[in-house]
């Protein structure tokens, strides 16, 4: 029953801050520098085709009465329509969406395989030698762009041992699996650094705390003390940690798609850059901006649902 | 180590206890290695503690009590190394490897923290903060197990107790809390309690609510307890002997009504006379110029001849011996010999 | 330096200038500078000079990092390409630290409706990937370093202004602070000469991460073709040159990257120091 009015409230917070979106968003074409119109149109436009355009894009009208069409057409899931693809905004996103999520969800569970077991190991042995190993290995991850590792991974994995497909998203979930590996391995060695350096932060913290020094006092045994005491407590962070580098990873899969020429959101959103699709563009920044919030949102949820001091009575 | 036993038969300066002692501490060194430099937190203490005897080992904040009481158990964090033995019921718990000790802990040797805020687990229930000790320690099922936690937490005074074991740490106060970390200490009936600075985070007359409970514990179950403190008042009210700590060594020690009137060191002297007691209204405190050495910048003579007014040639020198200036009363200063009739002279 | 100034300095931080994440990270960047401002002193080839003779050469003694299709030098062509990878570090962070030590300063001292208002725009500000929001804005000005840089400026003084914030709001309620308002000082003077020398030390730390960060982005956007334009020789721009032939010359795409990694470590290393040197002794 609480956890329902506090996902209410919740969705209460966020209505402001996706008003701001939604500005920034709108705005992101208005303000365009010159005309969109222009900017939009081929070279050989008679001006009564820029008028045709501006019209489309509703660019005739006031700004405040532009912005509320704008706001109405996304509530009801109109992102008008993509000049690359000639087909609705909302029909080219869905249809690239679950390629991207695939990779993102594969990513994350890769990321957390790696990077939550080195940092108990690298919490517990502080300051000794395999603290310093993984450390050290990450720190150097941790300089590395994304579409670097990435090109390191292909031309090791792919190019040399030809152990992997070189890109693609394949038709069954088989192939999914095998052709996105590369790509995901790419994005979960990015993002583990990251995890991984904060994750072993919490952990020590976690392990110094008094609650857990009373609980070896109590004689307790050491998988109770680890798995109860310890990783209960730097699970909540680990969770706020892992929802926060949502964007990392979203980012990351940006240019991994680009890398491995995996047809997902990210591929799309450099396509429609590059063809000038200003529609298709305000609706994947949409789009990633909702994602993220999303994640956020079940962040939060789930925390309250681990920590008993955040829960409502 | 083995040789440290034989030392038992107490040529050390500590007091006389009726009973054989429950607990015997020698030569107790803990030192921590920092940027490749050895810290001693705690240097060479040495103490005996009685079956129900309450012992307050008091200091300032820095002395080394508290890391005395957790090296006692072996619970020191950072990692330090311990030396010394740790004599309990006739076994060194110093060499002892940690499945051996967690048989202890809890079991014999219970211990309560400063923060109670901070110290029980905030994700998990009271209920089973106390269960798992049970479990841990006893052989009660799962239906017994739960009304024991009942009853401790009705023994240590929390009202309705049976409604309060789903409760979270956060939904009690400060005292309740730590009503409820001695619950969890005493689950298995133990014959030693360490306790640190247990009533610190308290407001006055919760304090007193806590102490007068351990007190009242003790009685009932004679156990024994250490109860670290920086509060003489707090030693005057509820300790039979007292250990007074100046970085990391012992340096007085003696029943509470010996050193409370006639103090030998002039550490615990200035600590007296910086308690108010029986002056005239507007009489400035008196206090202690200067801090505690830092662990890497000891003095090589005595700690507290930077801040000992009658400090002499030999106290920047070397440091004092602990010996025995009266009867169960020792202290480790030079000058006693010199000086002592002014320092008895406490009103 | 000279002995006697080193001498004067106190002691911790003497400590972290002997450490050798200051050392190595001070040394990466200070090549990384001579580098930048003198390319021709240091490569050992014409970075423009095509070589018909020696196309696509493996890695060798005459060529550390192999040539690339036109039989230009690599090595010589990272070390030019230092020029715009620095600038990079510096032109994608400096306005950025500027505005939001200014925002950050102004919304944490004044607090009200504008913090209420600010708190909302970092709100939005991290609902958007970084990268995202980057290229969204790159998207509409333009691809071109200039704009990247301005991509960069407009998303990132968030970050410095809410890290700024809740530095000079902690300030804010020292006594010191209301010292000067009863003596009648100006905000103004309060804050830029009072609160914000106490307030800048974790900003100026933040910063060289930044640095290091922004190089990755500022390749990253130089590989997808959104930053630094061919023909400008800029590492992720060479990166990308190289893509279409990793199967037959690795080391076209594979040996700038390691300029990369090199100077990011630099700047983090050289950041963590730094930290460490102003965290206030402990």
């Amino acid at each position: 029953m609480s956890s329902i009015s506090y996902l209410f409230s919740r969705l209460l917070q966020i209505v402001p801050t996706f008003l701001l979106v939604m500005i920034f968003i709108f705005l992101l074409v208005r303000l365009l520098p010159g005309d969109p119109a222009i900017a939009m149109a081929d070279a050989k436009a008679t001006e009564a085709q820029l008028e045709q355009i501006r019209h489309n894009l509703g660019l005739d009208q006031p700004m405040p009465i532009q912005f509320a069409k704008f706001v109405g057409n996304v509530l009801t899931g109109d992102l008008g329509n993509s000049i690359l693809q000639k087909a609705p905004v909302l029909a080219v996103i869905q249809d690239r969406l679950p390629v991207t999520l695939f990779l993102a969800g594969y990513s994350m569970a890769l990321a957390i395989l790696f990077s939550v077991p080195l940092a108990f190991v690298a919490a517990l042995y502080r300051d000794r030698l395999p603290d310093l190993l993984i450390r050290s290995i990450f720190q150097i991850s941790l300089s590395m762009p994304v579409f670097y590792i990435g090109l390191i991974l292909l031309s090791i994995l792919a190019a040399r041992l030809k152990w992997l497909p070189v890109g693609g998203y394949g038709e069954t979930w088989a192939e999914h699996f095998s052709h996105l590996l590369l790509p995901a391995l790419t994005i979960a060695f990015y993002s583990s650094a990251i995890i991984l350096r904060n994750l072993r932060t919490s952990v020590i913290e976690v392990l110094d705390a008094e609650y857990i020094q009373f609980a070896r006092a109590k004689g307790l045994p050491q998988r109770l003390v680890l798995f109860r005491h310890v990783f209960r407590n730097a699970l909540i962070s680990t969770v706020t940690l892992l929802g926060l580098s949502i964007g990392n990873l979203m980012s990351g899969t940006l240019v991994t798609e680009t890398v491995f020429a995996v047809p997902g959101l990210g591929r799309l959103m450099l396509d429609a850059i590059f063809a000038r699709d200003y529609p298709l563009i305000q609706g994947l920044t949409l789009t990633f901006a909702v994602l993220v919030s999303l994640v956020f949102l079940a962040t939060d949820m789930f925390q309250s649902w681990l920590d008993p001091r955040l829960r409502k009575s | 180590m083995s040789g440290l036993i034989q030392r038992e038969s107490r040529e050390n300066a500590l007091p006389e206890t009726a009973n054989r002692p429950a607990l015997s501490v020698q030569g107790l060194s803990t030192s921590f290695t920092k940027q490749g430099r050895d810290l001693k937190a705690v240097n060479n203490v040495s103490f005996d503690l009685a079956p129900g005897e309450i012992l307050g080992l008091v200091g300032e904040s820095g002395s080394g009590k508290s890391i005395t009481l957790r090296s006692l158990i072996g619970i020191v964090r950072p990692q330090g190394r311990i030396d010394g033995s740790v004599l309990w019921k006739g076994r060194n718990l110093v060499t002892m490897n940690e499945p051996q000790l967690r048989k202890i802990r809890g079991r014999e040797i219970a211990m309560i923290f400063q923060e109670p805020m901070s110290s029980l687990n905030p994700l998990l229930t009271i209920g089973l903060q106390i269960t798992e000790n049970l479990k841990a320690h006893t052989s009660l099922g799962r239906q017994e197990r739960q009304k024991r936690a009942i009853e401790l937490l009705d023994l240590v005074g929390i009202p309705a107790a049976a409604s309060r074991l789903d409760d979270y740490p956060h939904q009690f106060s400060g005292g309740m809390r730590q009503r409820v970390m001695i619950a969890i200490a005493l689950a298995s009936n133990p014959e030693l309690l360490l306790a640190d600075e247990p009533t610190t985070a308290l407001d006055v007359t919760i304090q007193d609510q806590i102490l007068r409970l351990i007190m009242d514990l003790r009685t009932e179950l004679n156990m024994a307890v250490i109860l670290v403190t920086h509060d003489l008042g707090v030693v005057a009210q509820s300790c039979d002997r007292v250990a007074v700590m100046y970085a990391g060594r012992i340096i007085e020690s003696g029943s509470v009504g010996t050193i409370l009137k006639a103090p030998q060191h002039p550490y615990t002297l200035g600590l007296l006379q910086s308690v108010p007691q029986d002056q005239p209204p507007r009489t400035p405190l008196f206090s202690i110029d200067g801090t505690p050495p830092a662990l890497d910048d000891m003095p090589t003579g005595c700690a507290f001849a930077p801040r000992c007014q009658q400090a002499q040639g030999t106290c920047l020198e070397s440091a004092p011996d602990f010996s025995l200036v009266g009867s169960g009363h020792a202290a480790a200063c030079h000058i006693l010999e010199t000086a002592r009739p002014s320092l008895g002279e406490n009103k | 330096m000279t002995a006697l100034t080193l001498s004067r300095l106190p002691a911790p931080v003497l400590q972290a200038l002997a450490r050798p994440a200051f050392l190595i990270g001070g040394g990466i960047i200070l090549m990384s500078t001579l580098f930048a401002l003198f390319p021709a002193a240091f490569a050992p080839y014409d970075p423009l000079a095509f070589n018909y003779a020696a196309i696509q050469q493996p890695p060798s003694l005459a060529h550390p990092f192999g040539t690339d299709n036109f039989g230009r030098d690599i090595l010589s062509r990272v070390i030019w390409a230092y020029r715009i990878d620095m600038m990079i570090a510096l032109f994608a962070t400096i306005f950025a630290l500027l505005i939001g030590v200014t925002a950050g300063s102004l919304v944490g001292y004044h607090g009200g409706w504008a913090d209420t208002i600010f708190g909302r725009c970092v709100d939005a500000v991290i609902t958007f990937p970084f990268l995202v929001l980057v290229i969204a804005v790159v998207a509409m000005l333009g691809p071109g370093l200039i704009n990247m840089f301005v991509a960069i400026t407009l998303v990132n003084w968030v970050y410095y202004a809410r890290l700024m914030r809740a530095e000079v709001m902690t300030q804010t309620a020292h006594d010191y602070v209301s010292a000067g308002r009863v003596m009648g000082y100006s905000s103004g003077r309060i804050i830029f000469r009072h609160i914000l020398p106490n307030a800048i030390t974790p900003v100026l730390t933040f910063w060289m991460t930044d640095m290091a960060l922004a190089i990755l982005l500022g390749s990253s956007l130089g590989y997808l073709g959104l930053g630094a334009q061919p023909p400008l020789a800029e590492w992720g721009v060479l990166i990308a040159e190289g893509r279409n032939f990793i199967f037959t010359a690795w080391w076209m795409s594979l040996c700038p990257g390691i300029a990369i990694v090199l100077t990011g470590l630099g700047f983090s290393l050289l950041g963590d120091a730094v930290a460490d040197m102003l965290r206030p002794k402990g």
